[in-house]
C-alpha cells in the first residue's frame, strides 16, 4: 500500500478506483491491486476499517474483549491491503463519478476528489463504490436534542477514541447491532439504565419461517450470545410502541409508552437505533438504478451477479449494495474486483470465474440467516412514519411530520422530489440521507400506497459538499483551458 | 457527556491542546475534532441556520453534517471528519458558513 496525502501525487489514471475503506472496499482493492491493476483507495476517514472495523489499527480501546472478536477480524482485511500495491488516499472525499471518454482512449470515469481543501479530477477504468450502510433514521419527537446520538455514533467513539457516554445512557430501538453496542458498552463501563426494544410482537410470528436457514447461520451462535447476556445483565424493556425525548436544550429524561402505560426515565443521553440500510447517495447520484427492497425495507442498488450496476463500468459491493454485514461484505468486494479485473483485460473469464467459485461458496454461507433478521427486527411503522405532527424529519431544514403530511393531502404530492420543491425537505448539506426514507414512507401512508411507488429523491453531485474555491482551483487540462481562452 | 474509558493497557500519548470558543481544552492525539469535543463534554456545537436550534454531534460517521463548527476560521467543518491538530481554534458554528469567510477563500 503506497499512503498518498496530496491529490496532486494521485496518478492521471487508474484502472480502478474503489471508494470506501470498510471490509468490502478493502478486500476489492487488494484482490485487484494483487491481479496487477493499478488501483486508487479513497476514504473519508483518518484510518482504514469502515464503520463496522472502525480504527481498527489505532483504537485505543486494547482490552480486546471490550469490543469483542467479530471487530478485531478487521486486522487481518487491513493487513492483507497494507501488504497490496495499492494507492491509499485517506481522509479524501469523493465528490463525483461521472462518465467520460479517457485520455487513454475507451470509455471511464472521471472521479472527482478532494483532500485537505484541494479538490481534482483523476480517471477510472472502473469503479467500485463500497460507500456501505448508514443507520435507519429513527425520528421520535425530540431526537434532535443534544445528547440524543445514534448507537452506532457511540459505537464509533469508542471505537475511535476509546470514550464512552457519561452519567446515565439509555438505548432505544431494535436490531442487533443494538443489543452488540449495549454489551459493549457496558464491558467498558457505560451506566446504562434500561434498553428500550421496540420489536413488535408480531415480528417473531412472521419470522419463524425463515428459522431453519437462520439456526444454519453464523448469526445465530453469536447473536443470541450477546442478546442473552446483555439482558441478563441490563433492564430490558419489550413491547415498546413509543418514545419521546424531553430536555431544555438538552435531553433530560425519555418517556416511553407500551401500549397505554406509560413511564419517564431519566437520563443524560439517549441512543437511538433501528438497524442499517444501504446509502444509497452515491451510487444513485451516478446514476445507478435503484429498486425497493421488500425484505429489509429499503432501497437498494439494482445489480448483477457481479455486483455491477446498472451503469457499466461502476460495481458496488458491502453494505451498499444491500445489507449483509462485514463478513460477507468482504467476500462481495473481492467478487466485484474479479469482475473489475476481467473488464480491464487482466484476467479471462475462465479465471474470474475459477477464482469467484469458492468465495461465493463462502458468501453463501455468510449470507444464511439474513432474512430471519429483517423479518424479526422489521422496524414498526410508528417510528417509521412519525404520527407526532411537531417531530422534525429533515433534520436540515427543520421540516416536520406535521407539515409533510398536510402538504402531502392538501397539494396530492406523489413523491420525494415534488415535496422537496414545497418544503426543501433533502436540501440542507446532508442531502437527505437522514430524511429520505421518512419522507417516503409519510408520503407513501398519506397516499395510501406502497414505499416502491413513491420513490426516492433524485440524487445528483455533488454528493458531498465541495467548496467553490475547491472547484475554481481545480488543475485545468489543456483542453479545458483552450475552451474558455481564445 | 463522554468520558475516556478506563483501559490500563491503553498507550499514554501527549495530549493535544486546543480551545472550544476560547475556551482551553485538551484531548488525545489520534481523535477527531468531534470526538475531542464530546470528550470535554461539549454537547452543543452548532446552532440550526432554520430556527436557531442546538445541535451536537449525532452520527460521528460523516453523514448528519450536526458536526458543523469552525475551524481557525474556516466555517462548516464537519468535525467528526477532521482530526484534532495541537493549538486548533474550534468554534460554534452559528447558521449558515459567514459570507466573508467565503470571499476570503475564492480570493473575492
Ligand atoms: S456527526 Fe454526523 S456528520 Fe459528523
Amino acid at each position: 500500500m503506497n499512503r498518498v496525502t496530496d491529490v496532486s501525487a494521485l496518478k492521471e489514471q487508474y484502472d480502478l478506483v474503489v471508494v470506501g475503506a470498510g471490509p468490502a472496499g478493502l478486500s476489492a482493492a487488494a484482490t485487484a491491486a494483487e491481479l496487477g491493476l493499478s488501483v486508487l483507495l479513497a476514504d473519508e476517514n483518518p484510518a482504514p476499517g469502515g464503520q463496522i472495523y472502525r480504527a481498527v489499527t489505532t483504537t485505543p480501546v486494547q482490552r480486546r474483549e471490550v469490543l469483542g472478536e467479530d471487530y478485531w477480524r478487521g486486522q487481518p482485511i487491513v493487513q492483507r491491503f497494507e501488504r497490496s500495491a495499492a494507492d491509499y488516499a485517506a481522509r479524501t472525499t469523493v465528490w463525483t463519478v461521472g462518465r467520460t471518454e479517457l485520455m487513454s482512449g475507451g470509455e471511464g470515469f472521471e472521479v472527482g476528489v478532494s483532500a485537505d481543501g484541494q479538490a481534482r479530477l483523476i480517471d477510472a477504468r472502473h469503479v467500485i463504490l463500497a460507500t456501505g450502510a448508514l443507520e435507519r433514521p429513527m425520528p421520535i419527537p425530540g431526537w434532535t436534542l443534544p445528547g440524543v446520538m445514534t448507537a452506532g455514533a457511540a459505537q464509533i467513539a469508542l471505537k475511535s477514541a476509546g470514550i464512552v457516554p457519561d452519567g446515565r445512557v439509555v438505548l432505544a430501538g431494535c436490531g442487533p447491532l443494538l443489543y452488540l453496542l449495549a454489551s459493549q458498552l457496558q464491558s467498558a463501563g457505560a451506566n446504562i439504565v434500561a434498553v428500550l426494544d421496540t420489536t413488535e410482537r408480531g415480528n417473531a410470528l412472521a419470522a419463524a419461517g425463515a428459522l431453519p436457514d437462520f439456526l444454519l447461520s453464523p448469526y445465530l451462535a453469536k447473536g443470541l450470545k450477546l442478546m442473552l447476556a446483555a439482558r441478563r445483565k441490563l433492564r430490558f424493556v419489550g413491547g415498546v410502541t413509543g418514545l419521546r425525548a424531553e430536555g431544555e436544550g438538552r435531553v433530560k429524561q425519555v418517556v416511553v409508552e407500551r401500549g397505554s402505560a406509560r413511564e419517564t426515565i431519566a437520563c443524560d443521553m439517549l441512543l437511538l437505533h433501528q438497524g442499517v440500510i444501504p446509502n444509497v447517495n452515491m451510487t444513485s447520484a451516478v446514476g445507478c438504478e435503484q429498486v425497493w427492497d421488500e425484505q429489509g425495507h429499503c432501497w437498494a442498488p439494482k445489480l448483477d451477479a457481479w455486483f455491477g450496476a446498472s451503469v457499466p463500468g461502476i460495481s458496488i459491493a458491502g453494505d451498499g449494495a444491500g445489507i449483509g454485514g462485514a463478513e460477507s461484505a468482504a467476500l462481495r468486494g473481492e467478487v466485484a474486483a474479479l469482475e473489475a479485473a476481467r473488464r480491464v483485460g487482466r484476467i479471462d473469464e475462465a479465471d474470474r470465474d475459477r477464482r469467484a467459485a469458492s468465495v461465493r461458496a463462502t458468501l453463501a454461507r455468510a449470507m444464511r440467516g439474513r432474512r430471519f433478521l429483517d423479518v424479526l427486527y422489521r422496524p414498526a411503522k410508528a417510528f417509521l412514519a412519525p404520527k407526532d405532527a411537531a417531530t422534525v424529519v429533515c433534520r436540515c431544514e427543520e421540516v416536520t411530520a406535521g407539515q409533510l403530511r398536510e402538504t402531502t393531502r392538501k397539494l396530492g404530492v406523489q413523491g420525494p422530489n415534488q415535496m422537496k420543491t414545497f418544503l426543501r425537505c433533502g436540501m440542507g448539506p446532508c442531502q437527505g440521507r437522514l430524511c429520505g426514507p421518512t419522507v417516503t414512507e409519510i408520503i407513501a401512508e398519506e397516499r395510501g400506497v406502497a414505499p416502491a411507488e413513491v420513490g426516492y429523491y433524485r440524487l445528483r453531485p455533488p454528493v458531498k459538499p465541495v467548496t467553490l474555491g475547491e472547484l475554481a482551483n481545480l488543475p485545468k487540462t489543456e483542453a479545458a483551458v483552450k475552451a474558455v481562452c481564445r | 457527556m463522554f468520558r475516556p474509558m478506563r483501559d490500563p493497557g491503553a498507550p499514554a500519548a501527549a495530549p493535544l491542546r486546543f480551545t472550544f470558543d476560547g475556551a482551553p481544552m485538551t484531548a488525545r492525539a489520534g481523535d477527531t475534532v468531534a470526538a475531542a469535543l464530546l470528550a470535554n463534554g461539549v454537547s452543543v456545537n452548532r446552532h440550526t441556520p432554520v430556527s436557531g436550534a442546538p445541535r451536537g454531534a449525532y452520527c460521528m460517521m460523516g453523514v448528519c453534517f450536526e458536526c458543523l463548527v469552525v475551524i481557525d476560521g474556516v466555517g462548516n467543518r464537519q468535525g467528526c471528519l477532521v482530526p484534532l491538530e495541537e493549538g486548533m481554534r474550534i468554534e460554534t458554528q452559528r447558521g449558515p458558513r459567514q459570507a466573508e469567510a467565503l470571499s476570503q477563500e475564492i480570493g473575492a
